[in-house]
């Protein structure tokens, strides 16, 4: 969270906004690749429940995450109106399933403010701070951890 | 620093073809269908390679290149006899030149004492005294430095340049005689002959190798220091060469750089009067201008370029020798046409990737396209299902006109073998012949790359196990020497390498025996001989009854196989007593697509490679035994083999499946045992494109891959052994509950 304020106050930031139930979210432009209507996926073996299995986007095989069930909120019941966020994350690509996005934000690194000080694990791992904006709260995302405690977990079984 | 690594690299890239070159040059020899022209070629290549490695001092490189290609020379030169012995010299120091090169690229340390002896072997072939330089620290008498040269002080000008004399007496071996020509040359680079790195003390070295030099640098056109061009050639040299080489050997030296720089070489063959010395004069000339005639007709790369044809020291010595000269002209066109390779370029290997990637999304989509136009119920016949024809007839060509471009033919592996042969049999004490045959069936790059390690196994293996020592092929009746055999041939859409001997076979109660005593098979075990055979491959099975140099090294034929189906191929073997052992490899054409069978389980649509399915059938409820807790059996053709749920072991479902409701897809697995993979129902065989899993999420335990399929969805190609251990393995089954629990 720290990290937040060290970034350059006066920055501003590009950041896609979304919706998971009824609280907003983000992620930063730069990392969304692409956004793609709800398709079929193809469930992973031993996968874990958030991973909602892989899709092809034009000949590249990438895993779809839950991102509600990734935070820990219900599972979606994907429909043919959610939306997948194709993000980078380092040097993979994850599609994130969302319920819709809604807008794309213009902020001041100044106005990410701290994640509140609550008791979630879950809030504190995902989320890089919070942005407040017209009345609403919007939470910025931490890609970093989307999947990597899910490989963790995969290289276990392997041995 | 980059561009010189980049520099660098080409140079090992061009070193590799040279050397490939210079083996398939030897080899010709060997088979004694070489000419004249074969050797040319190899001595280039070792020239080439010898004068990259001076550029970038590459000491050890060049040092053994010099002796290799003087060795070469008396070859060439006929003062050398072309005995099966020699070649088996030349080959052995081509081992030791692509070694060297190898270590120069890859570091690592070359074993001094084999370079030594080889040098010294070659020396002696050669009928000459050690290289020159390979006596202690000759290069600090080249150095240009401003010595104060004794008493001739008088050019020194305010700079301290002087025209240093030099003397290359102590390069000169003492057995080179006197030397029956003299050239006086006068050798001036143009800034050209700089920018291209060359280096005018390489050549002057080189140069003193062949005689008696005595060089004069002209400062003359050196300007005032502030007017000097920094990249600008002001230097002329004046040689005074005495050498029994011919002229061609000189003016090979300058071969590279001669229209980079002003070069006039004047010859005086000792004890020739003057006239007919300037007749030979005029005779140079017309080859030269011959020379350049023909050079200017085909621009050719520079491995290729024209050695000047041998003009005979003898006909140098006769007066007029017009007729040879004019012969020469002639020869040079006719070498220059054999010579030209086809036209080819140097692409990174990451492009054709791309491209491959590219294509196969094509092909999914062209698939997709067909699908939903079937879908929307539109006629076969309409224009739009024809046209998509069409595109599905195109796309396929593109596929399959793009994996060629990743096709290499075999042969570079095969003459890799050739120098296994040579090394084993020398270890071995036996007298071995490789005979190859379809060297030029290609497969994919990745394929060949992979094989070389399973290869040279099964070449040592047939060398050292399969062949008998020559005393015992005598009594057997057969030749002294032992034969070899590489074959390789397209099959079916795959290729298959034979790798034979014509040794003794598989001596079965040996193998048998062995197998008892190391708890492989029950002693009372009823084995067919086939059964017998396959034991060779067995985990932890080694025939020999000590660990020989060559063949045990801690891998075993289990190791072959399982590198073999890593390719997704299969090794099969076949023996006949007293007739010798046949080893089949059958290998996919490219590792970018894969033969699998397309199954369901569990509402799922999943890939089994098709390298690992033995047969499939519909289990019968007398056939289906249960085993212990949870475990079920099935028996085919009396033995029991066990039943694996896919569905379960993945975790798709946590009840195993009714048998009796779905197919057993028979399996077998690396570790050679058998296994019935339980599925739904099998939907077809189709050819699929490999996608990686790992690129964006990770391993995943049962999957080997995953794949599109024609509706664009993504399928999972099981990983059938780790399916099959993971059923036998607790410790996975758990995991894979906790796991499940967990989420």
């Amino acid at each position: 969270m720290i990290q937040v304020r060290e970034q350059d106050a006066t920055a501003s930031n590009e950041l896609i906004a979304f919706r998971l139930g009824e609280q907003e979210f983000c992620v930063d432009i730069m990392s969304v690749r692409d956004i793609r209507g709800w398709t079929q996926t193809t469930p992973l073996p031993h996968s874990s429940a958030y991973v909602k299995g892989v899709i092809n986007l034009r000949g590249a095989v990438l895993p779809v995450v839950d991102l509600a069930a990734r935070l820990g909120f219900d599972p979606a019941e994907p429909s043919a109106r959610h939306v997948i966020i194709i993000t980078q994350v380092g040097h993979q690509t994850i599609g994130l399933l969302v319920d819709a996005v809604s807008d794309i934000l213009t902020v001041d690194s100044g106005a990410i403010q701290a994640t509140p000080n609550v008791a979630s694990d879950l809030a504190r791992t995902f989320m890089k701070g919070v942005i407040a904006m017209e009345g609403r709260m919007i939470s910025l995302i931490a890609l970093d951890n989307v999947l990597t405690q899910n490989q963790a977990a995969g290289q276990g079984l392997l041995n | 620093m980059d561009t010189m690594a980049a520099i660098k690299q080409t140079f090992f890239q061009e070193c590799e073809e040279q050397l490939t070159e210079m083996e398939e040059g030897l080899l010709m020899i060997e088979r004694e269908e070489g000419d004249l022209e074969t050797i040319n070629a190899v001595f280039r290549a070792v020239h080439s390679i010898k004068g990259g490695a001076g550029a970038f001092g590459l000491d050890d490189l060049v040092r053994f290149a010099h002796t290799f290609e003087t060795t070469l020379d008396g070859m060439r030169s006929g003062k050398l006899e072309i005995t099966p012995q020699v070649v088996k010299l030349m080959l052995r120091s081509a081992d030791v030149l692509s070694d060297l090169v190898r270590i120069s690229r890859d570091g690592g340390e070359m074993d001094a004492t084999r370079v030594a002896q080889m040098t010294e072997e070659l020396s002696k072939a050669g009928g000459m005294a050690p290289a020159p330089a390979v006596q202690p620290a000759p290069a600090a008498d080249f150095s240009f430095e401003p010595v104060a040269a004794g008493g001739d002080g008088a050019g020194v000008d305010e700079f301290g340049f002087a025209p240093v004399q030099i003397s290359f007496d102590t390069l000169i071996s003492e057995d080179v005689a006197a030397g029956a020509h003299r050239f006086e040359i006068s050798f001036t680079p143009r800034p050209e002959l700089y920018s291209k790195a060359n280096d005018a003390l390489r050549l002057l070295r080189e140069l003193g190798r062949l005689g008696d030099m005595e060089v004069a640098c002209d400062v003359a056109a050196l300007p005032p220091l502030d007017e000097i061009d920094p990249e600008g050639a002001y230097l002329t040299w004046k040689i005074d060469l005495s050498t029994d080489a011919d002229e061609k050997s000189v003016r090979e030296i300058f071969e590279f750089v001669e229209f980079d720089c002003d070069l006039s070489i004047d010859v005086n063959v000792i004890g020739m009067d003057e006239e007919s010395a300037s007749q030979t004069v005029e005779a140079i000339l017309a080859q030269v201008a011959a020379e350049e005639a023909a050079q200017s007709e085909a621009v050719l790369p520079l491995a290729v370029e024209p050695v000047s044809a041998p003009i005979e020291p003898a006909a140098a010595l006769e007066p007029a020798p017009k007729t040879p000269v004019a012969a020469n002209q002639q020869s040079q066109p006719a070498a220059q046409s054999a010579q030209q390779p086809g036209a080819t370029i140097r692409v990174d290997l990451d492009r054709v990737d791309r491209l491959i990637d590219l294509v196969g999304e094509l092909v999914i989509n062209q698939s997709m396209l067909a699908q939903r136009v079937t879908e929307a119920g539109i006629a076969r016949l309409s224009d739009v299902a024809v046209g998509l024809d069409d595109l599905e007839h195109l796309t396929r060509e593109i596929q399959d006109s793009v994996m060629a471009i990743r096709a290499q033919p075999v042969r570079p592996i095969f003459q890799r073998m050739s120098r296994v042969v040579r090394e084993v049999a020398d270890m071995t004490g036996k007298s071995v012949r490789l005979v190859t045959e379809g060297e030029n069936c290609e497969v994919d790059k990745t394929v060949i790359e992979r094989l070389a390690d399973p290869l040279t196994h099964m070449i040592r293996n047939a060398i050292d196990h399969g062949l008998e020592k020559p005393e015992d092929r005598v009594k057997a009746g057969k030749p002294e020497q032992g034969v070899v055999k590489m074959v390789a041939a397209h099959r079916s859409g795959r290729v298959v390498i034979e790798v034979s001997d014509d040794g003794a076979g598989i001596n079965r109660a040996k193998v048998r025996e062995i197998a008892v005593n190391k708890g492989i098979i029950e002693a009372d075990a009823p084995l067919t001989d086939a059964e017998i055979d396959d034991l060779i491959f067995a985990p932890g099975f080694s025939t020999a009854a000590t660990i020989s140099d060559v063949s045990g090294r801690g891998v075993g034929m289990d190791v072959v196989r399982r590198s073999i189906q890593a390719l997704g191929g299969r090794i099969t073997i076949s023996s006949r007593p007293g007739n010798g052992t046949t080893f089949s490899l059958s290998l996919p054409l490219t590792l970018a697509v894969l033969d699998g069978m397309v199954v369901t389980v569990a509402g799922q649509t999943l890939v089994v490679p098709l390298s690992a399915i033995v047969e499939t059938l519909q289990p019968k409820a007398a056939d289906v035994h249960g085993l212990g807790e949870k475990a079920r059996v099935i028996a085919i053709r009396g033995s029991f083999i066990p039943l694996v749920d896919v569905g379960s072991v993945l975790s798709y479902r946590d009840e195993e499946a009714d048998p009796l409701q779905g197919v057993a897809v028979m399996v077998e697995t690396e570790n050679q045992s058998q296994c019935a993979l339980m599925v739904d129902g099998i939907i077809g065989q189709q050819q699929v494109v490999i996608k990686s899993l790992e690129t964006n999420y990770g391993h995943v335990f049962g999957v080997a891959a995953a794949t599109i399929l024609g509706d664009g969805r993504v399928a999972v190609i099981l990983d059938v052994d780790a399916i099959v251990a993971g059923s036998r393995s607790d410790v996975a089954r758990a995991d894979a509950n906790r796991k499940r629990s967990a989420a």
